[in-house]
C-alpha cells in the first residue's frame, strides 16, 4: 500500500480498540520473568558456550602482541579469538568505529578477543588471562573544549543558511550570545547488549537484542561475507535501547566468530563495565546561540553553532536539529563541526541531534524572555510559526504548540509561579519554576507484517517490528483487532523475527506510526481476502465482535478458511508528499517546579508537567510510559548523568552504574502528562505520530530553568550539579 | 574471578587462625564490596573464610552503659535497633543513607568499616592505581576524574576516600573496635585509629594485622545532644557521599562533628569541635586546614562549610 495522499476517514477510526488504555499484552510475561530475553534462551539451541569478551586498555594505537596460552590453558576453555586470528571483519554501514578491528585501535574497550568456555565463570576468569602488548599513542587530544578552541577558524559549510543572519543578529535591538555544554550520556539500558550465535547448515542465526532487526541481519551478511538469507536474526523481547541496539555491536560480532569457531551455538554479552565505552554514547556537545529580536520579542535571526566530538567518519550529536523548525525568524544560521577525536563513538541515543540541542536552544530561549522581560510562554507563543521558517512554502501538517503552552501553563498554575529568581523559599529549600518547549520530527519508514486469519477466529500478526518496552505488542495487537473487528485477546503478535515481513523496526521515534500503519495495510489486504471468500465487496465488509457482516448476513469468523489460515501480507510505503510538501513533527511543553537547598545547593524536582502533540495516541497507557520514561531520562541529562571523560587517556571514567548516576526512584517526583486530542492525517493512515523521543526533548532545559529561577544562578554546563553554583548561592541569613 | 578454596569458620579465634596461616586470604561476611571486587579481579583471594556462622550478631548493653555491636549485626538491623535509634540516632541516620535497603540487609557493622573505596580507577585494571598494585601510579592524580576524590588526609600517592557513612557516625561517637588475634588475645582499638592515611602505602587501610578479626564495635555511653547526619550527592538517594556531615550538638552549642567523602578515613578533629559556638566556618577552616583539593573537587571545601552551616541552623530550630 502507497501513502500517496493525506488519509481519508478509514476503518481505523472506529475507535473502539485504537486510542483506548490498554495495559501491555506482553506483561505478564515480564512481571513473571518468562519473556525470553536473549541471554536466557537456554532452548533454542543446544550446547551452547559462553564467550567473554576481551577489550583495549588504551584508546589509540596499535596491538603489538597478543599472548593467549594462559587463556587456552584454563579450566574449561575452548576457545580463543582474538582479532589479529584473522582479517579485520568488514564494517557495516551504520557503525562509524570497527566492532573487531584488527590490529588498530579506534577507541578505549574496543573488543580485541573473545574467551569460550563451558561457562561463564570459566570464560571471565581466562579473558582475564590473556596479555596484550600495545604501541600507545599518546599524542591524541581528548579534551572537547581545547579541540574546539583549535577548530574555531575552520571554514565549515553552514548545516542551513536562511538570509542573512550576521546583519540581522548585528541590528537586533535586543540579543543574546551565549555559549552551552552538554556532556557524553550513556543509553544506561537496563538489558546489557546479548546475543546467541549458531552456524547450522549454512545458516547463521543469532539470537540477540536488537532494534532493527533488518538492518542488522544485512550488517551481519556483510560482515560474514553471507547471502543475507542465510542470516536470521531473531529479538523478541528487548530490555531497553534508546538507540544503543539499533546497529550490530560487539556481543553479536564475538557470538558468531566464536560460534564459528567452535561450531557450537555460544553466548556472549557485554559486562555493564565494558557498555560505555565499547558500545555507543551520546556525544559531547559545546553550543553557541546567538538569538536576536525586534523590541516585542519577535525573533529576527537566530543562529546555532555546534561543536561534538566523533571518530573519523561519523556526525557525532547534531544539536542544531531543533533550531532548524522551532521557531519563528526570517535569518537563521546552522553549524554543525564534528570534531574528529579518538573518543569511543558517539551515536544515536533518544532523540539523537534534538535532546542535546534543546537542553542548550531552550536556556537560552529562557535567558532571551528574560532579557525581554517577557513570560517565557508567552514569548515562545508569539515565535511560533505554522510553516517551515526556511522554506514558507512547506507547512507544518499539523502543528498545536501554542495550545501545548497554554493548556500546560493553566493546568501547572504557571500564573502562580516564583517570579523573581531566588526569591521564593520553603524553609531551607528554595522554590523554583521552569519550562521549555519541546520538538521532535515525524518520521515514517516503510513497514511490512503478515496477517493471518486463524480457523478458529483468531488472529495472528508477523512482523520483524520489535518491542524495546515501548509498547508495540500492544499497538499492534490493537490495530488487527480494530481492523478486523475483534477483540484483543483474539490477537496474537509475533515480532523481531528476520523470517518475517521487514518493518520499520524501532529508532527515529517511527517505529509505532510506521509499524501500525504497516499492519493497516496487512489487515485491509486480509479483509480484501475474506470478501473475496464471501463474494462480497470489501468495502461495504463490516467485521465486528468476531463476526462478518456483508449483505444482511452474518457469521463468525472462525471456520471462514475451514481448516486452513486465511493469510495476507502487504507493507505502506510512504510518498515523498509527506515530507515535499509538509514539515511532520510532534509538540510539548514542560512545566517543572524544583526546591534547592539553600545551604548545600541539593537539587529536588518536586513536579513535573508535560502536554503533548502527537497526532492519535493510539494506546493512552503506553503512551503515556513513553513519555513519563523521557521526562525520567529528561531529568537525568539535566541533574547528574555524566560521561566523564579522563582526557589524559582518552575515556569515559564512570563507566558503570554506580559513577554514571541515573535517577533513582526518590529523584522522581509526581509526573503528569496530557495528550491534546487530535489526529494528523499527512502522517500515517492511522493519523498517529511518534511519542518516545518527544518525551525526553526540553525536559532538562526545564529543570535548568526551574534551577535559575530557585537560585538566581544560571548554569549553561549540564548536569547542573551543585558545584557549578554552589559559591554564587547567597548563604541564608 | 580466580578459583578459591573456602571454609566456614568455627569460631573468631580460628577464623584468625585460618586468616593468619593462609597466604591471601579473605573473611566473607555480607560479601556486598568483596564479591563484586573478585569478579573483575580487583581483589583475588585464594581462600574465603566464611564468618556468617559464628553468631557475633546481637547488640548488648555494656556495663560502662554503652552499646556491644556484634561484628556481623547487619546494617539494617543495627539501623533499626530501638536503643541505637533513641540513643544513638547519628548512626542510624547515616546507616539509612548509605546503599539500599537490599545491600543494608545483607552488609555487616564489621565488613562496613572494611569496604574499599570507590575511586573508578581502583576499579578500572587497565588504570594505574597505587592500592591495586603499589608502585603503579595514581590514575587519578595524574589528570584524571577526580570529582568524588578526597581533598585532605591523601597522599601523592593516592586521593581515595572512604566510602562508608556508618564510619562517619561512629567516629563522633567515639565508638571502638573489637578484635581477636591468631593467638587469642584481643584488642580494642579507638575508631579515630583504626583506619590508616595513604601515605607511601595506600594498599594498607586499616591497622589491622594479618589474620585479625573484627569481633563487635563498642559505643561509649550516649552523648546526648541533637544527632544529625547530613549527606550530600547528586541524586536523592543510592549515591556516596560528595560531603557528609555528623553531627552531635549540645544545648549549650558545643559538640562534636565529623565528615565523610573528603578523606580516606572518617574525618574529625577534636580540636576544632571548640570552635563550634563561632560557627561552621571557623570549625571547618580548622578541620580542612591543610586540605589539597584539585580543581574537580575543589568545590567540597565550600560545601562541608555549608552542610556544616544547615546542620547548625537545624540545631538551633
Amino acid at each position: 500500500m502507497r501513502f500517496d495522499q493525506p488519509a481519508d476517514p478509514n476503518v481505523a477510526d472506529q475507535g473502539k480498540v485504537l486510542g483506548r488504555p490498554r495495559t501491555r499484552i506482553d506483561g505478564p510475561l515480564k512481571t513473571t520473568g518468562t519473556a525470553p530475553y536473549a541471554y536466557e534462551r537456554h532452548d533454542v539451541a543446544p550446547g551452547q558456550l559462553v564467550g567473554y569478551p576481551v577489550v583495549s586498555a588504551i584508546a589509540k594505537g596499535r596491538i603489538t602482541a597478543m599472548d593467549t596460552r594462559a587463556a587456552k590453558n584454563a579450566p574449561g576453555v575452548v576457545a580463543v579469538v582474538t582479532t589479529l586470528d584473522m582479517e579485520r571483519l568488514p564494517k557495516a554501514k551504520m557503525n562509524v568505529v570497527y566492532l573487531f578491528g584488527g590490529r588498530e585501535i579506534q577507541h578505549y574497550h574496543q573488543a580485541i578477543a573473545v574467551v569460550v568456555a563451558e561457562t561463564f565463570e570459566q570464560a571471565r576468569a581466562a579473558a582475564a588471562l590473556v596479555r596484550t602488548d600495545y604501541d600507545e599513542d599518546r599524542g591524541a587530544s581528548y579534551d572537547l573544549a581545547e579541540q574546539r578552541q583549535a577548530h574555531l577558524d575552520d571554514e565549515v559549510e553552514p548545516a542551513s543558511r536562511v538570509g542573512d543572519f550576521e546583519r540581522a543578529f548585528a541590528d537586533a535591538p535586543v540579543k543574546l550570545d551565549a555559549t552551552y555544554s552538554t556532556p557524553g550520556q550513556c543509553h544506561a539500558q537496563m538489558e546489557p547488549h546479548a546475543s546467541i550465535a549458531e552456524w547450522k547448515d549454512g545458516t547463521l542465526t543469532l539470537w540477540t537484542a536488537n532494534q532493527m532487526v533488518e538492518w542488522s541481519r544485512q550488517a551481519l551478511a556483510k560482515a560474514f561475507d553471507l547471502p543475507p538469507e542465510k542470516v536470521r536474526l531473531d529479538s523478541p523481547y528487548i530490555g531497553g535501547g534508546f538507540g544503543v541496539k539499533l546497529f550490530l555491536r560487539a556481543d553479536a560480532i564475538l557470538a558468531a566468530v566464536a560460534a564459528r569457531e567452535t561450531g557450537r551455538p555460544v553466548k556472549v554479552a557485554l559486562p555493564r563495565p565494558m557498555i560505555a565505552n565499547n558500545a555507543t554514547h551520546r556525544g559531547l556537545t559545546i553550543q553557541r546561540i546567538r538569538i536576536g529580536t525586534d523590541r516585542d520579542g519577535r525573533i529576527t535571526a537566530i543562529g546555532h553553532d555546534n561543536t561534538t566530538n566523533t571518530p573519523p567518519g561519523g556526525g557525532g550529536e547534531e544539536a542544531t536539529i531543533p533550531t532548524e523548525h522551532f521557531y519563528a525568524g526570517a535569518n537563521r544560521l546552522l553549524v554543525h563541526r564534528p570534531l574528529e577525536m579518538h573518543l569511543p563513538e558517539s551515536n544515536a541515543m533518544r532523540a539523537p541531534g534534538d535532546t542535546a540541542g534543546q537542553m542548550a536552544l531552550e536556556i537560552a530561549m529562557d535567558e532571551m524572555a528574560e532579557r525581554l522581560e517577557m513570560d517565557p510562554v508567552a514569548f515562545r507563543v508569539l515565535n511560533d510559526t505554522q510553516v517551515d521558517p526556511g522554506k514558507p512554502e512547506r507547512r507544518f501538517s499539523e502543528r498545536h504548540f501554542v495550545e501545548c503552552l497554554r493548556r500546560g501553563a493553566d493546568e501547572f498554575g504557571w500564573s502562580h509561579r516564583n517570579r523573581r529568581p531566588g526569591d521564593r523559599r520553603d524553609g531551607v529549600w528554595l522554590i523554583g519554576h521552569g519550562m521549555a518547549g519541546a520538538y521532535r520530527g515525524a518520521p515514517a519508514q516503510a513497514s511490512g507484517a503478515r496477517v493471518a486469519l486463524r480457523p478458529d477466529g483468531r488472529v495472528r500478526v508477523d512482523t520483524d517490528m520489535t518491542d524495546i518496552g515501548t509498547g508495540s505488542y500492544t499497538i499492534i495487537a490493537q490495530t488487527a483487532a480494530e481492523m478486523l473487528g475483534v477483540s484483543v485477546d483474539a490477537v496474537e503478535v509475533g515480532l523481531g523475527d528476520s523470517d518475517s515481513p521487514v518493518s520499520a523496526g524501532s529508532g527515529g521515534q517511527w517505529g509505532a506510526a510506521s509499524a501500525t500503519a504497516g499492519v493497516y495495510a496487512a489487515c485491509v489486504a486480509l479483509r480484501e481476502r475474506i470478501a473475496e471468500r464471501l463474494g462480497a465487496d470489501a468495502a461495504t465488509l463490516e467485521l465486528v465482535d468476531g463476526q462478518v457482516c456483508h449483505g444482511g448476513e452474518t457469521r463468525p469468523l472462525a471456520g471462514l478458511a475451514g481448516d486452513r489460515d486465511l493469510v495476507a501480507e502487504d507493507k505502506i510505503e510512504f510518498g515523498d508528499f509527506r515530507d515535499k510538501d509538509y514539515v511532520l513533527a510532534t509538540f510539548g511543553a514542560h512545566f517543572v517546579e524544583v526546591s534547592v537547598h539553600a545551604y548545600t545547593g541539593e537539587i529536588r524536582v518536586r513536579r513535573q508537567l508535560a502536554v503533548c502533540d502527537a497526532g492519535r495516541i493510539l494506546n493512552p497507557i503506553t503512551a503515556r510510559s513513553q513519555v513519563i520514561g523521557g521526562m525520567t531520562m529528561g531529568v537525568g541529562a539535566a541533574l547528574m548523568e555524566e560521561l566523564k571523560v579522563d582526557t589524559r587517556r582518552g575515556f569515559f571514567a564512570t563507566h558503570d552504574l554506580a559513577s554514571y548516576e541515573v535517577p533513582v526512584h526518590a529523584d522522581i517526583p509526581e509526573q503528569t502528562v496530557i495528550f491534546l486530542e487530535g489526529e494528523d492525517p499527512y502522517s500515517t493512515p492511522l493519523k498517529a505520530k511518534g511519542v518516545g523521543e518527544l518525551g525526553i526533548c526540553g525536559v532538562s532545559a526545564a529543570v535548568a530553568n526551574a534551577v535559575y529561577n530557585a537560585t538566581g544562578v544560571r548554569v549553561r554546563d549540564y548536569p547542573i550539579t551543585l558545584d557549578k553554583f554552589l559559591d554564587q548561592l547567597p548563604l541564608p541569613a | 574471578m580466580r578459583a578459591f578454596t573456602y571454609e566456614r569458620a568455627a569460631s573468631p579465634r580460628q577464623a584468625a587462625q585460618a586468616a593468619a596461616s593462609t597466604d591471601h586470604a579473605r573473611f566473607i561476611a555480607g560479601g556486598t564490596n568483596l564479591l563484586d571486587l573478585m569478579k573483575i579481579e580487583v581483589e583475588t583471594p585464594t581462600h574465603l573464610i566464611d564468618v556468617n556462622g559464628l553468631g557475633l550478631d546481637t547488640i548488648e548493653a555494656t556495663e560502662e552503659g554503652g552499646l556491644r555491636i556484634g561484628a556481623l549485626v547487619r546494617n539494617t538491623d543495627l539501623a533499626a535497633d530501638q536503643r541505637v535509634r533513641r540513643d544513638y540516632a547519628v548512626l542510624t541516620r547515616a546507616l539509612v543513607a548509605g546503599a539500599s535497603g537490599q545491600l543494608r540487609n545483607k552488609a555487616t557493622t564489621g565488613g562496613n568499616l572494611l569496604q574499599r573505596t570507590r575511586c573508578p580507577y581502583f576499579y578500572d585494571t587497565n588504570m594505574p592505581c597505587n592500592k591495586r598494585r603499589p608502585g603503579a601510579g595514581c590514575a587519578a592524580l595524574d589528570g584524571g576524574a577526580s570529582r568524588q576524590l578526597a581533598i585532605i588526609g591523601a597522599s601523592e600517592h593516592c586521593i581515595a576516600t572512604h566510602p562508608s557513612d556508618m564510619a562517619v557516625a561512629l567516629r563522633v561517637l567515639d565508638a571502638r573496635v573489637e578484635t581477636v588475634d591468631a593467638r587469642g588475645g584481643g584488642r580494642s582499638i579507638p575508631l579515630a585509629d583504626f583506619h590508616a592515611l595513604p601515605g607511601d602505602t595506600p594498599h594498607i587501610e586499616t591497622v589491622l594485622e594479618k589474620g585479625e578479626f573484627i569481633t563487635a564495635v563498642t559505643l561509649p555511653r550516649p552523648p546526648g545532644g541533637k544527632h544529625f547526619y547530613h549527606k550530600v550527592r547528586d541524586r536523592a538517594s543510592y549515591a556516596f557521599a560528595l560531603v557528609s556531615v555528623a553531627a552531635v550538638v549540645q544545648p549549650d552549642g558545643s559538640g562534636r562533628v565529623a565528615l565523610g567523602g573528603v578523606a580516606p578515613k572518617p574525618w574529625r578533629d577534636e580540636q576544632a569541635e571548640a570552635a563550634l559556638p563561632r560557627g561552621a566556618g571557623a570549625v571547618v577552616a580548622k578541620l580542612l586546614d591543610g586540605a589539597r583539593p584539585t580543581p574537580d573537587n575543589r568545590f567540597k571545601v565550600t560545601l562541608a562549610e555549608r552542610t556544616l552551616a544547615a546542620v547548625l541552623a537545624e540545631a538551633k530550630e
